[in-house]
């Protein structure tokens, strides 16, 4: 150190020299901040030092602290990752049961504007097989699940039911080649079988060339499968080809109520016919407000009045539990028993009905008097004189009891005058034949505005009603209570609305006037003994039921059914737009009036749709005339499909 | 006297002869300088181009062949002609006289600067440094933005050098004699 300094003293001493000076120099010197230099450069000087420790300390330290939060950081991410598993695996489960409870949403709000009885299930399963489609459900044999019924979605259906058992139940998708149903289209009421090929479409089947089917149009259920009622959706249309080598035309229909799934299905305990929509249904949540008293629009709508305050509580059941009940009470309180005397018997006096609780007084024969009938005669004639022995009643009961039908059904207008019916033409089946006799026809017509009418009789109505039907008292309660009590005529057994399902479960499901009937393995062979009955008193028991029968099943335009045989207005019915029914054998219960434009009171329903009606060779197309007893259907419908086989 | 004129570069250093001054020499001629840069240009405007100070450093470093004396006179010199100028902070000339001295004195180890020509130089040279470095150390430390005026500098260098040669001649006769 020493021999350096000797050796540069005098740069040594120079820069010290300097060095002394700029200090001084800087100790006076301030800068333009009023900073002495000497704190500037001292703060210049060591603040760098400063930065450059702190940094070599940061990152010492940091490293440090890094590498330990590093460690923890490893474990913390091990440890999120387990929960963002446990988390996902919590929203799937959520996801599900808020789809599940969205579907229990869509199932009961699809309940509660759907007349007919249903029990939602699940799906619990599949049927083994490769092609099987075939779906296990939790509802069983014990939860009032039977063979037969249907199944169906708010989207449409889905199969129906091939057994039952004590734990489950094992449904028949509609998508398996023995599936068949009864399907209409939206569009132009063409009727059609729809059919399962174990592919995921489905076919339509006998359709002739002549209708037309495009796609996109809907099918919906006829009704005359005696499965699925009336009016739910089967399917959009895909594809349509006329292939001239085949007697039909091949459609083919996606169907609509497995496009979202299986999963939750509903069950048809209990059906009951809907018209079939003008617009194709849509799949958007509607509101749907508390339904209205059951009562009051039907007596609004017949007598264009307030309904009387105890009406308000209707009877509990459905139109024709009501109407049976009505029935039963008139009988029992008069000593008849139905269905137990031989032809001829004379059947109760329908004019002194009881009234039941929230049930109105029967209208009296005035209210028939004013039915438009009489202003062809048809309800003079038929109330008072043409009744004859069948129709225990004049006009009066005629008037009443389809009131009463009208009512009790649910929304049957002014069935005493069946004016209602007449002006209002009916959009999907107008009242055929001018059934003049037929007070049902007016009950018929109602149907077409208030669809409440097609209800479904309970299998034990039906028992009974097959019964009394044999008994032919000509009365009109049988046969309102018995679909079985069917139109004489062997052809009108297989009325849809008037067939009884073998088994008796099913209630018979009134075909549409223009539709096809029920398969013709169905109708109880009880129904066919009066035959030919073109009159007189066992006629009228036949009759009786055809009148009645649109309380029971589907409304048929010009069904004769009115128990007294009173006429409609077929005058001012929109039937007259169809050609009339055939000759009319005879007035079955006097009811008939002009005869041109009443056809025949026993009729049956369908004879009066000779537009859509067609003979079918499979059921029987003699049966199927438009007049029950009239062996010729003058206007052959041109759309009546081939019975429905179904699986049952 | 002789010699001086008859080479400039010194063979070596025993040719190099320390000139010795007395004391008071050494101490009245700075004054004297500095008095006379403080006094005279009062009356004679002119006189503030000459820069007596630093020719009187110069002369003192050259003469004494001596670095650190010459620094330290430099230093002296510097320190005390700012301490006599108020808006000049302390070390302002000090610093620059002090680089003058220090530099003066090392040329003075190689050269002969007992030659009128080399004086010359010199002190113009020394002129100019001294100029150029107070300029820039008024920039760097003080912030003030100076104009250097090259021409007037190197006129005023002139004049300085034909005054520090006569004033080395008058001061050459105030050292001792060998």
């Amino acid at each position: 150190m020493e021999t350096f300094l000797n050796r540069y003293r005098n740069i040594t001493v120079l820069l010290l020299v300097i060095f002394a000076q700029l200090v001084l120099l800087a100790v006076q010197v301030k800068n333009d901040q009023d900073v002495r230099l000497i704190r500037v450069w001292a703060v210049s000087t060591v603040t760098p030092v400063a930065r450059v420790l702190e940094g070599f300390r940061e990152g010492g330290f940091g490293f440090v602290r890094n590498y330990i939060l590093m460690h923890d950081a490893s474990e913390e991410n091990r440890r999120l990752r387990d929960e963002v598993g446990r988390l996902r695996l919590q929203v799937n489960y959520l996801q599900n049961e808020l789809s599940t409870a969205d579907r229990a949403k869509a199932l009961q709000l699809f309940q509660a504007h759907t007349q007919s009885k249903m029990l939602a299930a699940n799906v619990i399963g599949t049927a083994p097989g490769a092609n099987s489609k075939v779906v296990y459900i939790n509802r069983s044999s014990r939860d009032g699940v039977m063979r037969g019924m249907g199944v169906v979605t708010p989207d449409g259906i889905v199969g129906k039911v091939i057994a039952a058992y004590p734990t489950a139940s094992e449904v028949m998708l509609i998508t398996d080649p023995e599936f068949a149903a009864g399907v209409i289209s939206q569009k132009s009421q063409v009727r059609g079988t729809l059919k399962g090929q174990g592919t995921p479409l489905c076919k339509v089947d006998y359709v002739p060339f002549d209708e037309k089917v495009e796609p996109g149009d809907w099918f919906y259920t006829s009704g005359d499968d005696r499965v699925f009622p009336r009016g739910f959706p089967a399917g959009v249309v895909k594809s349509v080809e006329n292939n001239r080598s085949q007697a039909y035309k091949e459609i083919l229909v996606e169907p609509s109520g497995l496009q979202h799934g299986l999963e939750d299905v509903l069950i048809i305990l209990e059906a009951v016919h809907q018209p079939i929509p003008q617009a194709p249904p849509v799949n958007q949540p509607v509101y749907l407000a508390p339904a209205p008293p059951q009562t009051a629009p039907a007596d609004v709508a017949a007598d264009g009045s307030a309904p009387p305050a105890g009406q308000s509580t209707a009877p509990s059941g459905t139109a024709a539990d009501k109407i049976r009940a009505i029935y039963q009470q008139v009988g029992e309180a008069q000593g008849h028993n139905y269905g137990s005397g031989p032809p001829g018997t004379k059947p109760p006096d329908f004019t002194k009905l009881p009234t039941a609780p929230g049930q109105q007084a029967p209208a009296s024969a005035p209210a028939a008097a004013a039915a438009p009938g009489a202003g062809n005669g048809a309800a003079g004639q038929t109330g008072t004189g043409q009744t004859g022995g069948r129709a225990p009643a004049g006009a009066a009961p005629a008037g009443q009891m389809p009131s009463r039908m009208a009512r009790q059904a649910g929304g049957a207008p002014g069935s005493e005058s069946s004016a209602p019916a007449a002006r209002t033409p009916a959009p999907v089946r107008p009242p055929a034949a001018t059934d003049s006799r037929a007070p049902a026809g007016a009950a018929e017509a109602a149907p077409v505005r208030t669809p409440v009418v097609n209800t479904v009789p309970r299998s034990g109505v039906t028992a009974t009603g097959a019964g009394q039907a044999s008994g032919g008292a000509g009365s009109a309660a049988p046969a309102m209570r018995t679909p079985a009590a069917r139109p004489p005529a062997a052809t009108e057994t297989r009325a849809p609305g008037g067939g009884v399902s073998p088994s008796g479960r099913s209630p018979a499901p009134p075909a549409p006037a223009d539709g096809p009937a029920a398969p013709a393995t169905r109708p109880p062979s009880g129904i066919r003994a009066p035959a030919t009955d073109s009159g007189g008193p066992g006629r009228g028991a036949a009759s009786a039921p055809a009148r009645t029968a649109p309380i029971n099943a589907s409304p048929r335009p010009g069904q004769p059914s009115g128990p007294d045989g009173s006429s409609a207005p077929a005058a001012r019915t929109p039937s007259t737009a169809r050609p009339p029914a055939a000759t009319e054998s005879g007035p079955p219960s006097g009811g008939t009036t002009a005869a041109g434009r009443t056809p025949q009171a026993n009729a049956p329903p369908r004879a009066s749709a000779p537009k859509t009606r067609q003979p079918s060779p499979e059921d029987g197309s003699a049966g199927r005339s438009p007049s029950g007893n009239d062996a010729a259907a003058p206007a052959p419908s041109k759309n009546k499909p081939p019975a429905v086989p179904t699986k049952q | 006297m002789s010699y001086s004129t008859s080479r400039i570069l010194l063979s070596s250093t025993r040719e190099s002869q320390i000139s010795r001054f007395r004391a008071w020499v050494l101490l009245v001629v700075p004054v004297f300088a500095i008095a006379f840069q403080i006094f005279v240009p009062r009356f004679f405007p002119l006189a503030q181009y000459l820069e007596m100070p630093l020719l009187v450093v110069v002369y003192f470093a050259l003469m004494r062949r001596s670095q650190i004396q010459g620094l330290l006179i430099g230093a002296t010199v510097g320190l005390a002609q700012d301490s006599l100028s108020q808006k000049i902070p302390l070390g302002m000339f000090g610093i620059v006289n002090t680089l003058v001295g220090y530099f003066a004195a090392s040329i003075g180890l190689r050269l002969d600067v007992d030659h009128a020509f080399l004086r010359l130089v010199l002190c113009f040279f020394f002129y100019v440094f001294h100029e150029v470095m107070y300029w820039v150390m008024a920039r760097a430390l003080l912030g003030q933005m100076l104009t250097l005026e090259l021409q007037r500098t190197l006129v005023q260098g002139l004049l300085n050098a034909v005054v520090g040669v006569s004033l080395f001649h008058f001061l050459d006769r105030l050292r001792e004699s060998a």
